[in-house]
């Protein structure tokens, strides 16, 4: 029986990124929505009255939302291929610790980075490029966050690689790259898997969108 | 193998209280250390690098921070009884969700209550009473916010209470009045041995509450 998966999302969110890599990862077939984030949906309004965000999973009519739980949720039900979350407690704890570190920290300062300027921007990359600072101490020199196997905290950070360059773009961080060289390792070993590489947009179409984006919407530049 | 379980707290703390209920809604003997929030101590720096905050568990000498995670992490070690997150998928993401949304939007708006004055206060107070609300709604006729049984949202939420009075007295308005359901929820939440070997007294926290907003409110 067909399992009914829809995934209201937008292209470039980062957040929306950790679903499709998850559903990919379990090959499990669902139909992608791309909702326009000034307009949206009457479903989404519906299924997420709460936040009004995407991404939105519906399963057999039935809402998720958060991206962490909907990767939680996805990894639970298809328990058997490519396992998200380590078997040992302990180990989940970890992993949930450092999807939870990604969300409190990323959230505001990576909106800022391309939204704001001046001193409001200056903070941002200050607290940004100490997110960088700790994970890359975290993933140290292991393959992966958790180790050998890709994994939760992997698929919480991967879609923040594809706004890297817009990030050093249009806030001037340079060079992450330079800086974080085990992270851009890290990066590129998540992309060698099809889930990821199939997953993540273009960095070039990221960055003109958000350069239009501040442009047209906001009158920077 | 001796299991050895620490908990690094802070008597009023909501979120601690999580972790004290979950610990001891599955009979888990655990050392409690009270921390000087001014004055924190070399092993909760230690053990909470990142955030050095409390409420810390110490299981076997090794960390697990973030009280939600804590909770999860004891229903999964002492799996034997007492099952805090549901077994469905579908039931375990809801949960989730409620707890997060409780995280997310609970305590920015509860702090405005008690630690802000006039417009600011005001607006916190809105905000604070819509949260409930919503949250009230979610119960609805239900014993527990899971259904017939305690579990992990009930958890997430009720340390909250020993706060009530506080935010009633600096912000002057009832809470009853406002979500009887709720209140009634947590009565019943009350008489858990769990829950009430693990809540201080609330008088006891609107004192401290008192000499906190000192600091914030200059009267």
């Amino acid at each position: 029986m067909a399992e009914e998966i829809i995934l209201l999302d937008y292209w470039a969110s980062m957040f929306g990124m950790r679903t499709r890599i998850a559903l990919e990862e379990k090959g499990v077939k669902y139909e992608y929505r791309e909702e326009d984030l000034s307009n949206k949906s009457p479903l989404l309004l519906e299924m997420n009255p709460i936040h009004k965000k995407i991404p939105v999973l519906i399963h057999k009519g039935k809402p998720i939302c958060e991206s962490i739980i909907q990767v939680q949720y996805i990894d639970e039900l298809w328990p058997d291929t490519n396992p998200i979350l380590p078997s040992d407690p302990y180990q989940r704890a970890q992993a949930r610790f450092w999807a939870d570190y990604i969300d409190k920290k990323t959230y505001v300062p990576c909106k800022s980075l391309w939204s704001e300027t001046g001193e409001k921007q200056e903070a941002a990359k200050m607290e940004f490029i100490e997110v960088l600072k700790t994970l890359d101490s975290e993933l140290g020199d292991k393959s992966f966050f958790g180790g050998n196997e890709f994994g939760l905290v992997d698929i919480a950070f991967i879609g923040f690689y594809s706004w890297f360059r817009t990030y050093e773009e249009v806030a001037n961080l340079l060079t992450i790259v330079e800086k974080f060289p085990k992270l851009i390792s890290w990066a590129q070993r998540c992309l060698k898997r099809e889930s990821v590489a199939k997953t993540l947009p273009d960095s070039d179409k990221v960055l003109k969108s958000i350069s239009d984006h501040r442009k047209t919407v906001l009158g920077i530049d | 193998m001796a299991n050895e379980v620490i908990l690094l707290d802070f008597w009023p703390s909501m979120f601690g209280m999580r972790t004290r209920i979950a610990l001891r809604e599955k009979g888990v003997e655990f050392e409690y250390r009270e921390e000087d929030l001014r004055n924190k101590s070399p092993l909760l720096l230690q053990m909470n690098p990142i955030h050095k905050k409390i409420p810390v568990l110490i299981h076997n000498g090794k960390p697990v921070n973030e009280s939600i995670i804590q909770v999860q992490y004891i229903d999964e070690v002492w799996s034997h009884k007492n099952p805090i997150l549901p077994s469905d998928p579908y039931q375990r993401a809801q949960a989730r969700f409620w707890a997060d949304f409780i995280d997310k939007k609970l305590y920015d708006a509860q702090r405005k209550v008690w630690a802000t004055k006039g417009e600011e206060q005001e607006a916190g107070k809105k905000d604070f009473i819509e949260i409930l609300k919503t949250l009230e709604s979610e119960l609805g006729d239900k014993p527990y916010f899971g259904g017939d049984d305690f579990g992990y949202v009930d958890i997430a939420l009720i340390g909250f209470y020993t706060w009530f009075p506080a935010y009633e007295k600096f912000a002057n308005f009832s809470i009853e009045s406002e979500v009887p359901k709720l209140i009634a929820w947590v009565k019943k939440c009350l008489q858990r041995e769990s829950v009430a070997k693990s809540l201080p007294d609330p008088e006891k926290v609107t004192e401290f509450v008192s000499e906190l907003r000192k600091k914030f409110v200059p009267e």
